[in-house]
C-alpha cells in the first residue's frame, strides 16, 4: 500500500504528542491512526489492531444522549465531518467499557491538503464535567 | 541517465578553500538522457549549468523541490531564460493560495531582482505539481509533498530502466519517535521505494538534529535509516551545512562508515560529481 500523505502523517506525529484522545480516519472513515490516550477509549492498542475499518471501529461506541437515547451516526461530528468536509463540535454521552455512561465533547476537523485535496478526518475527544 | 551535480550545500553558498572538495553553491542537479535535459533546483549552483550544449528541441525543463532561497537563487543567472530561442518549462509545488508565477515573482521582480518574469526573453512555461506524474521526453517524473516547511516536493525520475531520486529537503523523522517503521507513515518512501540512486538531505549530525527539530532537514544518520528502509541501492548524502568543512564533511563520513554496515553504498555528494545511471 502506498504510504500516506504527509498532511496525515504530520497528523498522526501531533497526536503522538498529544494527551488528548485523537483519532485519524481515511476519506471513507476507516480508522487508520489513535494515539495512546484513545486506546484507553477503545479499549485495544493501535499496535495489536493496526488499522480498523469503518464498519468495526464505529460498533465501539455507544453514543447517546444524556437520558440514555442512542443517537443516530449522523448526528456524530465525525460523521459529518467525512460527509460535509467541514469542521463540527458536539457534547453527548458514551458508554465506556464497564458499561458507565460518560460525557464528552467531540471535535472534528476535515484534513484538507495542498491544493484543497480532502484527505481524511480527525476526531479529538475532550472529557468534560457537569458544572 | 546522466547526473551531474552542480550544487550541494545547504542553506546559503559557501566559497573558500574548507569547502573546495564538496563545494559551496547550493543545490543544483542535471539529469540528461537522449538529448533532454531536466535542472533540479535553481540554487547558486545552477550559474554553471547548461553553459555547453542546447537540449534537444531547444527545450529545458526545471524541476523545483520548493522555493526557499537557497533553491531558486540561481534563477535569475541562468543563461536558457535569456535566449529567445529556448522553451523553458518550470515545475514546482502548487501552494494553498497563491499561484507559483506569484510566490517566484517575490523574488524575480524588483527590488530583489532587476527583472520581471515576464520581461526574460525565453518561452516561460509554469506547471503546478502535488501529488503528479507527468512525462518529459525520456523521462517519467513522480513528485508528491514531502515533510518540510512550506509546499515542497520530491521527485522520482525514471527513464525506462533507472530510478533516481532526488529530496534534498526533508524530514521524514519529524515526531517524538522518529522515522517509524511502518513504511506507509514515513514521508516521500514511495519516491524512494527501490531507488538506483537517493541523493537525500543529511544536514545535520544527531547531535545537531536534536537543537534543530522541526527546521526541516534531516541527520546523516536519519538519512541513512530512510535509504535503508527504502532499499535503495545508491545513497549520495546532501544539502551540507554550511558550517561544515571538507575536512569536518570527511570526519563525519569515516565514522558513519566505521560504524554502519548497511548492504547500499553511500557517500556525501559532491559538486562536479558525474554519476551514470
Amino acid at each position: 500500500m502506498a504510504a500516506y500523505e504527509i498532511e496525515i502523517i504530520l497528523n498522526r506525529q501531533l497526536a503522538d504528542c498529544l494527551s488528548i484522545p485523537v483519532f485519524i480516519t481515511d476519506r471513507e472513515g476507516n480508522l487508520i491512526y489513535y494515539n495512546e490516550p484513545a486506546e484507553q477509549i477503545l479499549g485495544k492498542r493501535y499496535d495489536d489492531t493496526g488499522e480498523m475499518p469503518v464498519s468495526i471501529w464505529a460498533t465501539i461506541f455507544k453514543p447517546v444522549d444524556e437520558k440514555g437515547n442512542v443517537l443516530s451516526p449522523d448526528d456524530l461530528p465525525l460523521v459529518k465531518t467525512l460527509k460535509n468536509c467541514k469542521p463540527y463540535h458536539k457534547t453527548f454521552c458514551i458508554e465506556s467499557l464497564n458499561g458507565k455512561i460518560e460525557k464528552i465533547a467531540v471535535t472534528s476537523y476535515p484534513i484538507l491538503g495542498r491544493p484543497s485535496r480532502f484527505l481524511g478526518a480527525v476526531a479529538l475527544f475532550w472529557e468534560t464535567k457537569d458544572e | 541517465m546522466k547526473i551531474t551535480i552542480r550544487g550541494v550545500r545547504g542553506s546559503i553558498p559557501t566559497s573558500g578553500p574548507a569547502t573546495q572538495k564538496y563545494g559551496g553553491n547550493t543545490s543544483c542537479i542535471e539529469v540528461s538522457a537522449e538529448g533532454w535535459q531536466l535542472v533540479l533546483d535553481g540554487g547558486s549552483g545552477m550559474r554553471n549549468s547548461n553553459t555547453q550544449e542546447r537540449p534537444l528541441n531547444n527545450r529545458l525543463d526545471i524541476l523545483l523541490t520548493h522555493l526557499h532561497m537557497d533553491h531558486i537563487q540561481g534563477l535569475g543567472f541562468f543563461k536558457p531564460f535569456f535566449d529567445p530561442e529556448m522553451e523553458v518549462h518550470i515545475w514546482g509545488p502548487a501552494g494553498s493560495r497563491k499561484s507559483l508565477h506569484a510566490r517566484l515573482s517575490k523574488y524575480l521582480s524588483p527590488p530583489l531582482f532587476p527583472m520581471y518574469i515576464r520581461e526574460l526573453p525565453c518561452q516561460l512555461i509554469l506547471h503546478e505539481v502535488d501529488r503528479s506524474e507527468f512525462e518529459i521526453g525520456p523521462f517519467r517524473v513522480q513528485s508528491q509533498y514531502v515533510i518540510h516547511p512550506g509546499p515542497t516536493v520530491g521527485f522520482r525520475i525514471n527513464d525506462g530502466e533507472k530510478t533516481f531520486t532526488y529530496i534534498p529537503d526533508h524530514e521524514p523523522a519529524l515526531g517524538i519517535h522518529g522515522i517509524v517503521s511502518d513504511q506507509k507513515w514515513i514521508s516521500g518512501f514511495d519516491l524512494a521505494s527501490n531507488a538506483d540512486l537517493l541523493i537525500h538531505d543529511a544536514q545535520y549530525t544527531t547531535a545537531e538534529y536534536k537543537e534543530r527539530t522541526g527546521w526541516g532537514h534531516s541527520s546523516m544518520d536519519d538519512a541513512l535509516r530512510f535509504a535503508s528502509m527504502a532499499c535503495v541501492k545508491k545513497l549520495l548524502m546532501a544539502h551540507h551545512d554550511p558550517n561544515h568543512t571538507d575536512t569536518y564533511l570527511g570526519e563525519l563520513l569515516t565514522e558513519l562508515k566505521m560504524r554502519n554496515n548497511y548492504s547500499f553504498h553511500f557517500d556525501l555528494a559532491e559538486e562536479g560529481m558525474i554519476i551514470e545511471l
